[in-house]
């Protein structure tokens, strides 16, 4: 382009057809007419990625294998079916594997390639998991990263990094919080965010 | 120790108090992205594309977006990601060409200011 961009005025009145938000409509308006979208069902899919799965399927997952040992067994033996028993899976979250924290072992998540991540049980990633700077720091000093989101371990701890992938996704079945054995399963719930189950804070940690 | 619930995670997703977003934070900044996101997640259920494929395209994407230092952490770089990725794969299952995408965007981009995008 040899002329100067009008900030005021391009956007309104012409959009850059490279613009992504042109293009997106662009392609939908395509496949839409050769029949192989429907875009009230794109709408769906949105609702429902943005809200009914989230960070809560898997947050009761965790809860559940807090308070039930035999659970927690199927679930570290074969996530992909112990998950499935509480409904969720589909799409992108065919195989699971679940990583458990303990005493000595705090495991943490990462997808060094892109964003690999599982979306049935925790949502959509948020955009620091995207970052450039966590895929490439999470391996090389996952400490550091860990210290960056408040999470100090004890010295003896072994921290294990999972890199996800198309074909395994990991989750982290983190450690129940002291104190709060009395609890009941859904008041655990609210205690497994989505970044303890990512594996980089504790879980009921803020 | 305490352990108030619902300190750290919002409202769930029920209920005339459930957020607009369950992780507590936006995921999509424009229409768009969600609009990305949702196209493919229909190719992909119907099986017209395959989201092993669409991963591969994504991570070329955001391999190619990473050498060229663009942001790829923001919302918006990671879903012109997507964008392209969708693309990608749909010209490769022969279902969208590259020029009919290219040529409908100039269509759309030329619109008169004030058109109205609902039917």
């Amino acid at each position: 382009m040899s002329h100067d961009h009008d900030h005021d005025h391009h956007h309104h009145h012409h959009p850059d057809p490279h613009d992504p938000a042109v293009r997106v409509e662009a392609i939908e308006s395509l496949l839409v007419e050769a029949g192989l979208v429907d875009s009230a069902r794109v709408d769906a899919l949105i609702e429902k990625y943005e809200h009914d799965l989230g960070p809560l399927n898997g947050a009761q997952v965790v809860a559940k294998a807090w308070t039930d040992r035999e659970y927690r067994t199927r679930l570290l033996a074969d996530g992909t079916a112990a998950i499935a028993e509480l409904g969720f899976g589909g799409a992108q979250g065919e195989r699971m594997v679940v990583v458990e924290n303990t005493d000595q072992v705090h495991n943490l998540v990462v997808c060094t390639l892109c964003s690999c991540y599982p979306w049935p049980v925790l949502g959509l990633p948020p955009s620091w998991y995207k970052s450039p700077e966590y895929r490439a720091r999470a391996v090389r000093e996952p400490n550091v990263v860990l210290s960056e989101f408040g999470t100090e371990l004890d010295d003896h701890v072994e921290v294990r990094v999972w890199d996800s992938s198309a074909e395994v996704r990991y989750l982290v079945l983190p450690q129940q919080p002291p104190g709060t054995e009395d609890l009941n399963e859904t008041d655990l719930v609210d205690l497994v965010s989505r970044d303890s189950m990512i594996g980089v804070r504790l879980a009921g940690a803020l | 120790m305490t352990h108030s619930a619902k300190t750290h995670r919002p409202l769930p997703a029920e209920g005339a108090a459930a957020p607009p977003r369950i992780n507590g934070e936006l995921v999509f900044d424009a229409p768009w992205q969600s609009r990305a996101f949702g196209v493919a997640a229909a190719l992909a259920e119907s099986g017209l594309i395959s989201w092993a494929d669409f991963q591969a395209a994504l991570i070329s994407q955001v391999g190619e977006a990473d050498t060229s230092s663009a942001d790829t952490g923001s919302p918006d770089g990671y879903w012109t990601c997507w964008l392209e990725a969708l693309g990608s794969v749909t010209a490769s299952a022969g279902v969208v060409a590259d020029q009919d995408w290219a040529e409908r965007s100039a269509v759309f981009a030329n619109r008169p200011a004030g058109h109205d995008h609902s039917h």
